[in-house]
């Protein structure tokens, strides 16, 4: 809990920096957020790696597993779908390339961006890309602050799939821990890495 | 992506090899520091963006009720792989 609030308190703190403009402009380099990420899955994987529930893990693989995803993919966008009943402005497929982005603010907001700017204009394309970037960031938060709760509710499965993309690197020491199965880690690394191939197909599908 | 996957199974190789050494251990611990230092960096790209703050409570709302469907929608498919593949009970 106590590193949830540091996690939340660090998020917000980043936004009053931003906003206020107090803030060394080296946090702003593009590259930035890519190079911690790398940093963090060289992390994520030397504790893969060095625990010894590695061999268990890659023992219980099973075909299935690669099934996981798919339900994500089908859950999340039938769901999504509801959401064209309340705002009239968007198309189903607007809201399905929303949808898809799985947690992947980044990637999934440049994506609307440019393929959908190519179609409806610049300006409906940036205003998509700002709701997919905070819809996706929002997952994100769920899926990052929510992670004991939907493993309590609803098994070992639910937080990976809730988070999405992010299961199989900013999520995953924080599912691995309320689950308290290591044996969970490469179901959570392959469903990341098969929504991550996804999210540029189905946002070029559906824009 | 094929370079995420990359780090991810070089440090697992570091890890195997090497476990047990004070850098592993360290490196494993690092993710506390690395995790809110990207939410931070994250923070900071919004909170720099007026048009986005301005806009804020209207685009929002709309990514809230998005969000929250795919969130629902992933629970739901999540349980019924569960019930499908793992019978009533299993966890695994």
């Amino acid at each position: 809990m106590k590193e949830n609030l540091l996690m939340l308190a660090c998020f917000a703190g980043g936004i009053l920096c931003g906003f206020t403009g107090l803030f060394p402009d080296v946090l702003f380099h593009p590259s930035l957020p890519a190079v911690l990420l790398s940093v963090l899955m060289l992390q994520v994987g030397a504790g893969l790696g060095a625990g010894e529930d590695l061999q268990l893990a890659l023992r219980s693989f099973r075909l299935r597993m690669l099934l996981l995803p798919l339900f994500t993919i089908a859950g999340t966008l039938l769901f999504s779908a509801l959401a064209v009943l309340l705002f009239h402005s968007h198309s189903l497929a607007d809201i399905l390339a929303v949808g898809s982005g799985f947690g992947y603010y980044s990637l999934s907001s440049v994506l609307i961006a440019d393929l959908k700017g190519a179609s409806a204009g610049s300006c409906a394309a940036a205003e998509l890309a700002t709701v997919a970037l905070l819809a996706n960031v929002v997952r994100e938060m769920i899926a990052l602050f929510g992670t004991p709760l939907f493993s309590r509710w609803g098994g070992a499965f639910a937080p990976v799939s809730i988070a999405g993309i992010n299961s199989m690197d900013v999520c995953l020491p924080a599912i691995l821990r309320a689950t308290e199965d290591q044996t969970l880690a490469p179901v959570a690394v392959l469903h990341g890495i098969v929504l991550e191939m996804s999210v540029p197909l189905l946002i070029a599908f559906f824009c | 992506m094929f370079r995420m996957l990359f780090l991810l199974m070089l440090g697992m190789s570091v890890g195997y090899f090497l476990h047990g050494s004070a850098l592993v251990r360290h490196a494993a611990k690092g993710v506390r520091v690395t995790i809110p230092l990207l939410l931070f960096v994250f923070g900071a790209s919004i909170g720099a963006d007026g048009e986005l703050i301005a806009n804020i409570g209207f685009f929002g709302w709309q990514a809230l009720v998005i969000a929250l469907l795919g969130v629902v929608g992933s629970f739901v498919a999540a349980t019924l792989f569960r019930r499908i593949f793992y019978g009533k009970g299993g966890a695994k």
